[in-house]
């Protein structure tokens, strides 16, 4: 990170006016149906000025916060998964004609070039090993690398952590340090701009920016500092690998299963969990048929199912599952852990439970 | 394997056999000759079935990677879709992509001898690995086959065990865990075939597929008679809906059944094999 610049916030409407004459469309934070989320932007007038949000296990609220602050909030429900990798969308496409013969054909894959503004620290952590899973093995996929590499990635460094963050535990915030173009440090009247790719080098240049102050950047590191501190959760490690495979039979696996509504819906707001199914959707006149992909979980019962038998019958084995792959067998087949500390998983659960206390307590060597 | 995103080749069926009331084999070819052409599997890898409007699933090859001229599965009528598929008749037109995962260990097992332990129905994977050996008889050591079936009435191909275990430096054992009139073969666990069997642990590899619970059963029992836990293989079965690694559904731990398998040296999956639920 080079030299930092500084953007008035009287003046932040001209990186979306600049983005969206590049070509982009604009995606940023806003307050909709009682929750922050990613949307079409065209006015800084919609982003989430004097808001905040409260969360805890089981409990998200959107609550005023003083100042004229944009960025004063942790997270949304949505990170950027479904940007480039969307709930449901068709893979392939086949026709039948009279005869029985079929013709198979992939989808166009038309992906706007999008520039998302209010990218936090641990959901660029979580499109980097999106980026491992689907782009560096054998088989890349096209269509993820597409949408992927349209993206222009607007990052504000987060100074208003949640009580259900712990990015700082994982290593992965709350400072962004690589995966943006641009990212931003907000204070009182502005923002500190720091490029972090030509592309992004090349917007900062059209903005005619101010150098930054001492001060200005003195503030964003203590801001930052802060914002770290603020963390109360952890986990017990940064690799549970062995010590999860090695309570296999630990008793609170059985404890947490009663508590767990196999929902699925930590599996949903997960910005790392990458499980997905495939369907057909046949037309009704015989002919097409698409084949879909669309976003599945391990906390459902066809997840596991082979030939009349399903391997995860019961709850207790689906929560195991997850537990086990998200901090446990991501190193095996990504090099790291599968959590990025976002906490979405805990406020997002219907019945509260906290991965982290469950972690601790399989894992940490501590009380059942 | 193909490196391109996979979507599925047209297929034909050549020839439908009916093995049994609920299993039959398909004798494939692609429509396209160039794609045809093109195809390359190993026996113990898989492709991805699909049957329009209906779904895909994953089924092992079983016939001879160098017969260019067609390639086979056995499927057995289980669950959705292939109970769909098992309505197809020769000339019908299906779609195939692969071939998928990691196949037998053909190269390691060259001069050696080589066990087949099979267990219940699972026996399609290894005969692709059978007629491999047979047909390059002087690459290999002595072919032994133990089969386990739970019921005598359960065992397809009975002819061709009776044709393989008439060959020279080959010994064929079956067994079913309860057996009806007219088996002439062993009744119990598919364990007690192997004190019968002439395993010679210091040069031998062993491939398997079957039940877990059986292939653990036969693991240990060949561990201790000093066969390397390296030279024993396992076929594993778990959902698959990709065939590339990508959906998530076949993992065992860390291991992706559709691209680190299906076919896995011992080692590989020793944690896990038989733990439930994964």
């Amino acid at each position: 990170m080079s030299r930092r610049l500084y953007l008035p916030r009287g003046r932040l409407q001209l990186l979306i006016e600049r983005l969206s004459a590049d070509g982009y469309r604009c995606i940023g934070p806003q307050a909709h149906a009682g929750a922050i989320v990613f949307r079409p932007l065209v006015s800084v007038d919609s982003l989430p000025k004097g808001l905040g949000d409260a969360q805890s296990p089981g409990r998200y609220r959107l609550e005023p916060s003083r100042g004229e602050r944009l960025f004063a909030w942790a997270n949304g429900p949505a990170a950027l998964k479904p940007f480039t990798f969307p709930a449901r969308e068709t893979v392939w496409r086949v026709k039948r004609d009279a005869a029985g013969r079929l013709a198979f054909g992939e989808t166009e894959q038309d992906a706007p070039p999008l520039a998302i503004i209010g990218v936090r620290a641990c959901d660029l952590a979580a499109l980097a090993l999106h980026d491992r899973h689907f782009l560096e093995g054998a088989v890349p996929n096209p269509r993820y690398r597409r949408r992927r590499e349209r993206l222009f990635l607007v990052a504000v460094n987060c100074s208003h952590p949640a009580a259900t963050c712990f990015c700082r535990a994982t290593g992965d915030g709350p400072g962004a340090e690589s995966g943006f173009d641009l990212l931003l440090d907000e204070l009182e009247d502005g923002y500190l701009v720091s490029v972090g790719s030509e592309r992004g080098h090349a917007v900062a240049e059209s903005l005619t920016l101010q150098t930054a102050s001492d001060a200005q950047i003195a503030q964003a590191a203590e801001q930052l500092a802060e914002a770290a501190a603020a963390q109360q959760r952890r986990l017990p490690s940064r690799n549970l690998r062995d010590s999860l495979f090695s309570n296999l039979e630990h008793p609170r696996w059985t404890d947490v299963a009663e508590r767990c509504l196999a929902c699925g819906n930590c599996t949903a707001v997960c910005p790392t969990c990458f499980c997905h199914r495939e369907v057909d959707e046949p037309a009704l006149d015989g002919v097409g048929s698409e084949h879909l992909r669309e976003w599945d979980s391990c906390f459902t019962r066809d997840h596991s199912y082979i030939h009349g038998f399903v391997v995860r019958a019961e709850t207790r084995l689906r929560y195991r599952q997850w537990l086990t792959h998200k901090l446990g067998s991501w190193h095996e087949q990504l090099g790291r852990s599968g959590c990025v500390g976002c906490g979405r998983c805990i406020t997002w659960c219907p019945a509260g439970i906290d991965m982290t206390e469950e972690a601790a307590r399989i894992a940490g060597g501590g009380p059942p | 394997m193909n490196t391109e995103f996979p979507i599925p080749h047209e297929a034909v069926i050549v020839q439908r056999i009916e093995e049994s009331p609920d299993i039959f084999t398909w004798r494939l070819r692609f429509t396209d000759p160039a794609v045809h052409a093109a195809y390359r599997f190993m026996p113990g890898q898989f492709n991805m079935l699909y049957l329009h409007g209906v779904g895909e699933v994953p089924i092992s090859i079983v016939s001879d990677p160098e017969d260019d001229r067609l390639y086979d599965h056995t499927i057995r009528m289980v669950g959705r879709v292939t109970r769909a598929m098992a309505q197809l008749q020769s000339g019908d037109h299906i779609g195939v992509r692969g071939a998928y995962g990691n196949p037998w260990p053909v190269e390691q097992a060259r001069g050696k001898d080589v066990i087949i332990a099979t267990g219940g129905l699972g026996c399609a994977p290894v005969v692709s690995v059978i007629n491999y050996v047979l047909r390059r008889r002087e690459q290999y050591g002595r072919l032994v086959i133990m089969q386990g079936v739970r019921h005598s009435a359960d065992l397809i191909w009975r002819d061709r065990y009776e044709q393989w275990a008439r060959l020279p430096d080959t010994q064929v054992l079956l067994t079913a865990d309860q057996s009806g009139p007219g088996w002439p073969f062993r009744t119990g666990l598919i364990t007690r075939l192997i004190d019968e069997a002439d395993i010679d642990a210091g040069n031998s590899v062993v491939m398997m597929c079957g039940p877990e619970g059986m292939m653990r059963a036969v693991i240990d029992d060949l561990i201790g008679r000093g066969v390397p836990e390296a030279r024993l293989w396992l076929s594993m079965e778990r959902n698959m809906q990709c065939g590339i690694g990508h959906c998530g559904h076949c993992q065992i731990g860390g291991q992706f059944v559709c691209k680190d398998g299906p076919v896995f040296a011992y080692p590989q999956v020793k944690e896990l094999l038989g733990v439930k639920g994964f």
